[in-house]
């Protein structure tokens, strides 16, 4: 291993140092101040006799004088079982005081792309416990499934009811034996989010018991922005050795994607990219895929990577290149909705907008319930059609609606207050989130259910207000 | 070149600087497009850029790790493809690499690097069926066997279009029926060429044929928006533009299964892994609704997911289309899916930032509009070298940022396509699927379709296709009417239209694609929906001139059972009944 002094230009977050070897594209890079400190860097381009070097704590302190050594492999992420229960930093190091952590493996951070002829499709429902999810949106394993959201509202509230809630019914009932070897297990990555946050996340963790099937990576909003870059990449690798190799089935939640992608910009100007859309470099795309599909289930390995990103849209504009470009990658999206939160809805999920793409796989006879498909169908619709009465109803009145339109207008509001509005302390089974459907579904009238299956209405209709359990018990 | 044959490489260039998955090389004594192998690695690029002593390289693979002073050897040969049986019932990454034999080459579940692997199996025998003699006169794409390619299609066995000039021909001094593998040779020629069932082709330059005709035949769907309202000949092209999660997938999806070409070609270009192995492991269990055979037996896949090398991704739509043209060759009718050419247009960003071009339009490259229109002029009705007739039809999905049409890829793509199928968000919002919208999109093939239709489905199809844009287009005002007063002031003849056109809405524009019975729906049927709907259009007026109230008329028992004629197996007898009864409880009324 070498050592040069040869820095010959620092910008941004960007060294640049003449060298006399070969080195390699990615590579890591220490570098060692004139202070003594030492800092982490990456190779970002290597030419002959120039490379240009990323720095993960920033450039100050750096001066011509610093020496560079190069460490002749890409990236790695020390992972071992051990690391449940553990708190990191960005780049992975231990901040919790514990042990040091001995290493089973070193794997590079950059994972390979799955073979999409490896891969088992997606299709094990797993019950989140909110409503708005489980019944409208249905997420399943080995999906990824972002949260768009904007600042000031409580994403972080929903991300921890689901990385509480989150079981995979039925199965854990019918064939035990399945427990032993897959148990879920949760990898937080923060990136760029406030102390203040970062102290909620791990005052519920603690206070749940959640942090012993936890790995909680911290990079926190002072920490240095460009090793947001790599904290997903840590995430990642040892969420793929956990599921694929130590057959748990990890929830990944990653928060706050948008820092991420402030990073990535950031180091795009700082080497005088040509800029893409608002300034974001032109193969965020391809990066951002890079991150959100290493989420999926392999066949033949046990276990699995689900994933929820959160980031918060600029301006709550979902056309921004961020929501926007993961809105593509993604396999749908769960909007928080800041009207919904301002009426105090809890939690504000507007399942209008929303998606699941994977739900019709994951949800039926055998997974879910045999009416499940046709209950959500029939619900979105209804909602929508209340919703679009709202608006007509400001103009003219209710008592200008016919009674059909009156009964849509009350649908829309029993589905807020009753399905979505929750709570984020309540724990409800897909069971329970269907029949509160069939409540409100029985609002209707029977012939205004034209997307439900004759057999399914005469089954769950409730054609007197008495049958309605649920929400008779709630008055 | 070809992975099928080891080409000699000439060693001596080195490589220079290294950036993602641009590399340049100097000493490099390659032409533009070549082939080349990058690193001690031995991974596989292409020449994008010669300036002077230096080449720049695109990379096909994962770069990091690759430095300076590393070898770089060209094959000398343009990218190209192989071509034979064993393309169908296959999947490929974007450089036509078969993905199950990577996964057995790599021992992994993961992507490895560095790993090369033939388009189709070398090994295998094939049974190998003559169908001209010896002393016969050929031409150049003149058929001279048959292979069982798969239980649906012959693979037809062509003397290669480089194996003599136009219009020249030559006799076959020997063939012989019995068992080859794919390049062994099956026919001699008196010039001294040979015929295997292997050729390889350059996928940047489109196949030869003779003419260009004008498309007449539709390319049948089972997609009731599509056939009904906006069909797509084959051969033709089409766009599918739309936000994310307006089901731009599914409808491809829809396209790939129920669509009456003989060949499929799927390309899922820098789209979800997830997606592609639902394809993977849906299409060999799905009966191909022709002949009830496996739908993988018509189908050949290339699967470069979004995490895949971007610079494959770059290639991936033209090793598709390579491919579909070999098929049209044959004599097939070949449909060709691209989703999402968005993200082929961002590949091509991608690289040409990384070369520092001059960009144009939102940072893409000056020549986007140019790639676009190149590759769909390769899709078409053809009459082939041979003389026989086959088409290649492109349908290809456009993922434009935010959902807004006015981007460069959605507007250089309608310039060149024929027929836009708009999606829109927020019809999908309220899961209305399709969520094609039928006021945006249009089908520039129409006319040239409807005798088809005319002839194999009912003679007034056209008429009736005519009255439902129109009912259609009426009710999209008297919306904005009602978004006002409300729909209760509106006259009673107008508030019936909008109930029928509820109808046409629900149960004829929207289909479910995961119901089994809907999901596929025979222009018959799409047919005879439609005039059930005319039906109660027309009882209902007589009804309204004969002075019942119009609440009597839009309450009947009868007309909310034309929502489940998309569900009925046996659509004939139910759609002939409820016409009956439609009619019958109208004229009770008065």
């Amino acid at each position: 291993m070498k050592e040069y002094q040869t820095i010959t230009e620092i910008s941004g977050p960007l060294v640049y140092a003449e060298v006399d070897e070969a080195i390699g594209y990615d590579e890591i890079v220490e570098i060692e101040t004139a202070q003594g400190e030492t800092l982490r860097g990456q190779v970002l381009e290597s030419s002959e006799g120039v490379v240009a070097i990323q720095v993960f704590e920033g450039t100050s302190g750096i001066d011509q004088n610093a020496s560079v050594r190069f460490l002749g492999e890409t990236m790695k992420m020390p992972v071992t079982e051990d690391l449940l229960g553990r708190v990191l930093d960005g780049s992975g190091r231990p901040i919790d005081d514990g042990p040091e952590i001995v290493p089973e493996e070193r794997q590079d951070i950059v994972g390979a792309a799955i073979n999409p002829y490896s891969r088992e499709y997606p299709e094990e429902f797993i019950q989140t416990g909110v409503s708005a999810i489980d019944g409208m949106n249905t997420l399943v394993r080995g999906q990824k499934l972002p949260i768009f959201s904007s600042s000031g509202q409580p994403h972080s509230d929903l991300a921890m009811q689901i990385a509480r809630q989150a079981s995979v019914p039925e199965e854990d009932e019918n064939e035990g034996d399945d427990e032993d070897g897959s148990e879920f297990a949760v990898i937080f990555g923060a990136m760029g989010i406030t102390a203040e946050e970062a102290n909620e996340f791990m005052a519920d963790f603690e206070r749940t018991g959640a942090l012993e099937r936890s790995v909680v990576f911290m990079n926190l909003a002072d920490d240095p922005a460009v090793e947001r870059t790599v904290t997903p990449r840590m995430v990642l690798t040892t969420a793929e050795y956990l599921a694929f190799e130590k057959d748990y089935h990890v929830l990944v939640i990653l928060t706050d994607m948008t820092n991420y992608c402030e990073a990535l910009r950031e180091i795009g100007a700082a080497r005088e990219e040509v800029p893409g859309r608002r300034g974001y470099p032109g193969y965020m795309y391809t990066d951002l895929a890079q991150l959100y599909e290493r989420a999926g289930r392999i066949e033949g390995r046990e276990g699995s990577v689900t994933q929820i990103p959160i980031l918060t849209m600029p301006g709550d504009d979902d056309t921004h290149p961020i929501p926007d470009l993961t809105g593509y990658i993604t396999e749908g999206q769960i909007y928080v909705d800041p009207d919904l939160n301002s009426q105090g809805l809890q939690p504000p999920i507007n399942v209008l907008p929303s998606l699941s793409r994977l739900m019709d796989d994951g949800i039926g006879e055998g997974l879910t319930r045999e009416d499940h498909a046709d209950v959500k169908d029939q619900m979105f619709a209804a909602y929508a059609e209340g919703e679009d009465l709202r608006d007509l109803v400001n103009i003219v009145g209710r008592e200008a609606l016919s009674e059909l339109d009156n009964k849509y207008l009350d649908f829309a509001d029993a589905f807020e207050t009753e399905f979505i509005d929750q709570g984020f302390d309540t724990d409800r089974d897909i069971e329970e989130t269907l029949e509160i459907g069939w409540d409100l579904l029985s609002m209707l009238p029977t012939d205004a259910l034209n997307r439900i299956d004759e057999e399914f209405i005469e089954r769950h209709y409730r054609e007197d207000d008495s049958e309605r359990e649920i929400i008779e018990a709630a008055d | 070149m070809s992975k099928a044959e080891s080409t000699e490489t000439t060693g001596d260039g080195v490589i220079q600087s290294v950036s993602g998955p641009v590399v340049s090389a100097r000493d490099l004594d390659a032409r533009m497009n070549d082939v080349v192998y990058v690193g001690d690695e031995g991974l596989m690029g292409e020449v994008i850029e010669i300036e002077g002593n230096i080449t720049t390289v695109q990379v096909y693979e994962e770069t990091s790790g690759v430095g300076p002073g590393e070898p770089v050897e060209t094959t000398g040969e343009p990218l190209s493809v192989d071509l034979g049986p064993g393309v169908l019932d296959a999947i490929y990454d974007g450089v036509q690499r078969p993905l199950d034999v990577l996964e057995e080459k790599m021992e992994s579940p993961y992507l490895d690097r560095g790993v090369d692997a033939p388009g189709i199996d070398l090994e295998k025998e094939w049974e190998f069926e003559p169908t001209v003699e010896v002393g016969d006169e050929v031409g150049r794409g003149d058929v001279v066997g048959i292979v069982e390619e798969t239980i649906t299609i012959d693979h037809k066995v062509m003397v290669p279009p480089d194996a003599l000039e136009e219009d020249e021909t030559t006799e076959v001094v020997a063939i012989e029926a019995g068992s080859f593998n794919v390049t062994e040779t099956v026919a001699e020629l008196e010039n001294g060429e040979t015929v295997s069932m292997h050729q390889e082709w350059p996928v940047r330059e489109p196949r030869p044929s003779n003419e260009k005709k004008t498309p007449r035949t539709p390319l049948v769907s089972g997609q009731r928006i599509l056939d009904g309202l906006f069909p797509i000949a084959k051969g033709g092209t089409a766009a599918i533009p739309g936000p994310f999660g307006s089901g731009k997938t599914v409808t491809q999806h829809q396209l790939a299964k129920y669509a009456d070409a003989d060949i499929i070609v799927y390309v899922g270009c820098g789209e979800r892994g997830n997606e592609m192995t639902e394809v993977i492991e849906d299409f060999p269990e799905l009966e191909d609704p022709a002949n009830g055979n496996p739908l993988m037996a018509r189908t050949s896949l290339i699967a470069n997911t979004s995490n895949m090398p971007v610079a494959a991704r770059e290639s991936c739509i033209y090793t598709g289309i390579t491919i579909a043209e070999f098929y049209r060759d044959m004599g097939y009718d070949v449909a060709l899916m691209a989703d999402s050419t968005s993200r082929w247009a961002e590949a091509m960003r991608e690289i040409s930032s990384r070369l520092e071009e001059m960009p144009g339009e939102e940072g893409y490259p000056a020549y986007l509009a140019a790639r676009l229109a190149q590759f769909y002029e390769r899709a078409g009705y053809f009459e082939n070298i041979n003389g026989t007739e086959g088409s290649v039809s492109a349908i290809g999905a456009v993922s434009p940022p935010g959902g807004d049409f006015s981007e460069p890829v959605t507007q250089n793509t309608l310039r060149i396509v024929k027929t836009f199928w708009a999606l829109d968000a927020d019809l999908a919002e309220r899961r209305h699927f399709p969520s094609i919208n039928w006021t945006e999109s249009y089908s520039l093939y129409k006319n040239q379709l409807d005798p088809w239709f005319e002839d194999e489905v009912a003679d007034d199809w056209a008429e009736k296709r005519q009255w439902a844009v129109d009912v259609l287009d009426e009710e999209t005002e008297l919306q904005e009417i009602v978004q006002l007063v409300g729909k209760d002031a509106l006259p009673d003849d107008q508030q019936l239209t909008l109930e029928v056109a509820r109808y046409l809405r629900e149960a004829y524009l929207q289909q479910n694609a995961f119901h089994p019975v809907d999901t596929f729906c025979p222009p018959e049927k799409t047919y005879l929906m439609l005039t059930t709907i005319e039906t109660f259009n027309d009882e209902a007026f007589d009804a309204l001139e004969a002075g019942v109230p119009i609440e009597d008329i839009i309450s009947t028992d009868s007309a909310p059972q034309i929502n489940r004629i998309g569900v009925q197996d046996e659509y004939e007898t139910y759609v002939e009944d409820l016409k009956a009864e439609i009619a019958e409880e109208l004229r009770s009324l008065y």
